[in-house]
């Protein structure tokens, strides 16, 4: 009993609220940011730049508020590999769409 | 096989079949409790990638189906108001912390800490149904929920309509105005499957609050919190693309 308790606590790896706090204001400053930039007109740019902060604030709870930081490799390869795929199948739909009727997009 | 299974059972002596050797929560095919737990916490995170497989079909549709009727989109988003969509945003990342939080308590073994972190966390998830409530019943007294009762006047003359004239929206083709209806499918569809996770999430974390009044989190098997928090922290993931696509993307367009 107390080699399983002290197996667990040497491969459970428990992140600090320190982190967790940090990670909540980089995650509230990041929807001001989004909000922020919304409310200037870049043109093209404004979709792109609100996607690119949503895949940041995205990127933080995956990796710390979802532990794959501190996470063994499997499942830090089951993560990515999923990730991989989907962007994949998204990009060989766009491929698609974009490829069919050439210059009418 | 009953051959064996009567063999291994006669081999331990012990009449509870050395269950004091190990945890309760701990699974006779399982070596161990940390392997116990990597099973589960992988099985969970396949689970969530069927999800994302599934989330991001819907993202796909919007993308192209924006690309396609892109006047019809914008006015579209024209009609959510990005206040209570911000405000939805804090909540969720808010709950997110908390149930964060809540893994650590019970990490930590801090069971009224666990409990006080599942209690935020629920009734952040219900002030995030309750302003969702506020905005359907907003686009259902408009008439801008899909179906025979969808009404144009909106686009056909913004002038008409407060929120499309804040935008300085021009009037729409009878043809483009027609499929605004497209925009508000997706607009339900995902945000709509997004609140259908919420609730079944809510509900699960009723349930959590009294397993953990009772204790059951916090002496080692964190394995179910851990699980759901995984769970919680993905509805919160597709939140946070869901809000800057439908709400913000198109405010200058």
């Amino acid at each position: 009993m107390t080699d399983q308790k002290e197996m667990e606590a040497a491969s459970h790896h428990v992140v600090s609220p320190k982190i967790y706090v940090a990670i909540l204001f980089a995650l509230l400053i990041g929807t001001a940011l989004t909000v922020g930039a919304s409310y200037v007109n870049l043109g093209v740019f404004n979709p792109i730049i609100a996607i690119a902060i949503a895949c940041g604030k995205a990127m933080l709870v995956v990796l710390f508020f979802m532990h794959v930081k501190y996470s063994s490799k499997l499942t830090k390869l089951t993560v990515f590999a999923g990730i991989f795929t989907f962007l994949t199948l998204i990009g060989m739909t766009l491929a698609d769409y974009i490829s069919r009727a050439w210059g009418q997009w | 096989m009953s051959d064996s299974t009567a063999i291994a059972h006669g081999a331990q002596a012990a009449p509870d079949h050395g269950h004091a050797e190990h945890p309760p929560y701990l699974r006779h095919h399982f070596e161990n409790a940390e392997q116990q737990n990597d099973a589960a916490g992988f099985a969970m995170w396949l689970f969530l990638l069927t999800e994302v497989m599934f989330f991001g079909g819907l993202f796909t549709a919007y993308l192209i189906y924006r690309n396609w009727y892109y006047p019809a989109f914008v006015a579209g988003s024209h009609q959510l108001s990005i206040p209570l969509g911000g405000l939805n945003t804090l909540l969720l990342i808010t709950s997110s912390f908390t149930m964060a939080m809540g893994v650590w308590c019970a990490e930590t073994r801090k069971k009224s800490g666990l409990v006080l972190c599942l209690v935020l966390t629920f009734i952040l998830g219900l002030g995030f149904l309750g302003i969702k409530t506020i905005e359907y019943s907003e686009k259902i007294e408009k008439h801008h929920v899909p179906g025979f009762h969808y009404s144009l006047q909106s686009f056909l003359d913004p002038d008409s309509d407060e929120a499309a004239k804040a935008a300085g929206d021009k009037p729409l083709a009878l043809d483009m105005a027609r499929h605004t209806e497209v925009y508000f499918s997706l607009y339900f569809a995902m945000t709509g499957m997004h609140a259908l996770h919420m609730i079944i999430g809510i509900a699960i974390l009723g349930y959590m609050v009294f397993r953990a009044q009772a204790g059951a989190y916090t002496s080692g098997h964190v394995t179910f919190v851990e699980n759901f928090g995984l769970y919680w922290h993905f509805v919160d993931i597709i939140w946070i693309f869901l809000f800057p696509l439908l709400y913000l993307i198109s405010r200058h367009s």
